[in-house]
């Protein structure tokens, strides 16, 4: 192998993974906070949309990128509403929310699989940029695969050095105390949903504007439920997301490569093995954890909270 | 009195005879029914099935009902699909490999109803037809451009499912692209997806850091395409024409054209004339066509051009022995062509010269 081969291999896990990182750490937040949202696909998909329309007609990648965040937080926003204000189960609220916005980003989009984009291009630093292998590995990427590393640290901080980021997991944790103390639960967790939705709607434009300059119906093909096992994988950490998205991105190009290379492993259990992987680190983190109780995982995950006063 | 009486017999016969004339000519219209395995946007498989439905539709206007159903997986759930269609259409397309046992299971229920099966095989009850088209004939065409273009000798090949029909457009694309470059490899990767256009473009990746210049695709969407654009490589589009998706990269794509086709199949149950019929039709029928040729020299387009009058005159054949199996033993003496079944309808091995493992 030479190391054009391995730089590229990085890139390529990189870019598989960006799209995880940003929907998992919006995930991340939201369960922080105490609410489910299985709808991460559907924000997903109507960020890609967005993402992909607004490029077309304006050519403003930083445009896109912003519709896509809003589009998230749009659809992010009905969930908020019908679980916080009208507390709808968060389960089955969303389920619906996937399946309303992959229909949805279907019949807006009808027109929009004719067209085709320019990719969003990547930073170029002088001099750091051509740099041998550090200039690729380290200055060379879209602009967006900073920003979802940035992201997770900004999480990371919020949830672990501010006040607010505390309130947020007390919230998460006992909402009836955090509410017996003042605080306004309803409020933290639409937030929390609301952002979750931004950054779900980035990971979509991700795939939609810098992984392939397409838009095609059930692009998302269940990244976002991915993303979702991947906050579980965490346990709740947000460090541990860049982890998961890594390991999970790595062996999907990973597996890609050694096809080409012509592993003697049978092509179908080499596309098994992202999945495969996620179920073992998923089963194996259950065991290790069997003996003593989950405590990074919010107590009131899921649960509606009833404002008694 | 008997005037005013004769008015009426005439009224009333004109009446009757117009009646007769409606009815004749306004039957009740055949109701066709589709079912895809994709969104019909994916500008490939799915895409060009839906163009064919559109010639139905435009062909016959008033004489058709079409009723299209996008993105039907291939499990249970497209039973059900179609045995809600069945209840209610004359015609029902399944559009896709895995539709068969459900194809074939409710046909068995529904003997008054057509059914008509693409790539498949199976026609245990007189209301199935299949159909298919001889799209290696098609392979066989890119493969000689892929050998004259590549500059690394690696043509990255985009495989969706060890099926029969893309078994079948390996070899032909890598058996033709030897006979003019016999120093061609090719790496194939499987993505186990019709479409998925994000990982369609990582595999495109993969394959181009490995090495290949030239990416083929059998899966549906224009991610491949794009990323050859992006990475300044050549590559075939898949199913319809496309250029739009790699200007500068697009060589050529095989075109499905399915539009005369179906034409011809719900004509034939409007007439009462549709038997249980084995359709697999090339480019000598005009099922298999290409489009334009772009980004290659003119010697290139000519020889591809000739190719195709070969195949059209019946003049050549992609599998033309002598040619091994993977494992080098024989498959084809010198000279000999194969037999429609089971060898090309089945084929589920690699010839000899591909390196990559064959996946069971």
């Amino acid at each position: 192998m030479n190391e054009g081969l391995i730089i590229a291999i990085i890139i390529g896990i990189s870019i598989a993974s960006v799209p995880l990182i940003f929907a998992a750490i919006g995930e991340l937040l939201v369960e922080r906070s105490g609410v489910l949202n299985l709808g991460v696909e559907g924000m997903m998909i109507v960020g890609a949309l967005a993402g992909f329309v607004i490029e077309f007609h304006t050519g403003s990648s930083f445009l896109a990128v912003l519709a896509a965040l809003l589009a998230g937080m749009a659809i992010a926003s009905i969930f908020a509403f019908l679980t916080q204000i009208l507390l709808t189960n968060q389960v089955a609220t969303g389920l619906a929310l996937t399946l309303f916005g992959l229909g949805i980003a279907a019949f807006i989009g009808r027109g929009y699989s004719e067209e085709n984009i320019q990719l969003i291009s990547a930073i170029h630093i002088p001099l750091l940029s051509d740099f041998p292998i550090v200039g690729p590995l380290l200055f060379s990427y879209n602009p967006l695969v900073y920003l979802a590393f940035f992201m997770v640290f900004l999480v990371w901080w919020f949830l672990f050095k501010t006040k607010q980021g505390l309130t947020l997991r007390a919230i998460g944790d006992n909402h009836d105390a955090a509410h017996a103390i003042g605080h306004n639960v309803i409020r933290y967790r639409v937030l929390a949903i609301l952002f979750g939705g931004a950054m779900a709607g980035i990971g979509g434009a991700f795939l939609s504007l810098v992984q392939v300059p397409i838009w095609g119906e059930d692009m998302t093909a269940g990244r976002g439920w991915i993303a979702i096992g991947l906050v579980v994988f965490s346990s709740w950490q947000p460090f541990k997301v860049i982890l998961g998205a890594l390991i999970f991105g790595g062996i999907t190009i990973l597996q890609l490569h050694a096809q080409g290379f012509d592993v003697r492993i049978s092509a179908q259990y080499l596309s098994m093995l992202p999945y495969l992987a996620t179920i073992v680190i998923l089963v194996s983190l259950r065991m290790r954890d069997k003996n003593k109780t989950n405590r990074t995982m919010p107590n009131c995950l899921g649960r509606i909270f009833h404002s008694t006063s | 009195m008997a005037n005013r009486k004769l008015t009426s017999i005439l009224k009333f016969s004109l009446l009757s005879s117009m009646l007769a004339f409606t009815g004749g000519a306004f039957a009740d219209p055949v109701k066709a029914a589709f079912v895809y395995i994709g969104p019909t946007g994916d500008h490939g498989w799915t895409y060009a099935h839906d163009q064919g439905a559109n010639m139905v539709q435009d062909q016959l206007g008033d004489g058709v009902v079409i009723t299209r159903i996008e993105s039907v997986a291939e499990n249970s759930d497209s039973e059900r699909v179609i045995t809600s269609l069945a209840r209610k259409n004359d015609i029902i397309f399944t559009t896709s490999f895995g539709y068969m046992n459900p194809t074939v299971k409710v046909a068995a229920r529904y003997p008054d109803v057509k059914f008509e099966h693409a790539t498949g095989y199976m026609r245990p009850t007189d209301n199935i037809s299949t159909y298919s088209a001889r799209f290696y004939e098609g392979r066989h065409v890119i493969g000689k451009i892929a050998g004259r273009m590549t500059n690394s000798n690696i043509i990255g090949y985009i495989a969706s499912f060890p099926i029969p029909e893309v078994i079948r457009g390996i070899n032909a694309a890598f058996l033709a692209a030897k006979s003019v470059n016999p120093d061609i490899q090719i790496k194939i990767v499987w993505v186990y997806t019709w479409f998925d256009p994000g990982k369609e473009a990582d595999a495109a990746r993969a394959l181009i850091a490995q090495g290949a210049d030239i990416i083929m695709q059998h899966t549906d969407s224009t991610a491949p395409m794009t990323v050859a654009e992006d990475e300044g490589v050549l590559a075939f589009g898949q199913a319809s024409d496309m250029t739009a998706w790699g200007p500068n990269a697009h060589l050529t794509s095989i075109i499905d054209e399915w539009g005369p086709y179906y034409v011809a199949r719900v004509k034939a149950v409007a007439d009462g004339t549709w038997t249980s019929t084995d359709t697999f039709d090339g480019v000598a029928e005009g099922m298999v066509e290409f489009a334009p040729f772009t980004n290659m020299p003119d010697e290139v387009m000519w020889e591809a051009q000739d190719t195709i009058l070969d195949l059209d005159a019946g003049a050549v054949h992609p599998f033309t022995g002598p040619i091994n199996k993977q494992d080098g033993s024989p498959w084809l003496a010198e000279g000999e062509t194969p037999p429609m079944f089971p060898d090309i309808i089945t084929m589920d091995f690699y010839v000899e010269g591909i390196d990559s493992k064959y996946p069971n």
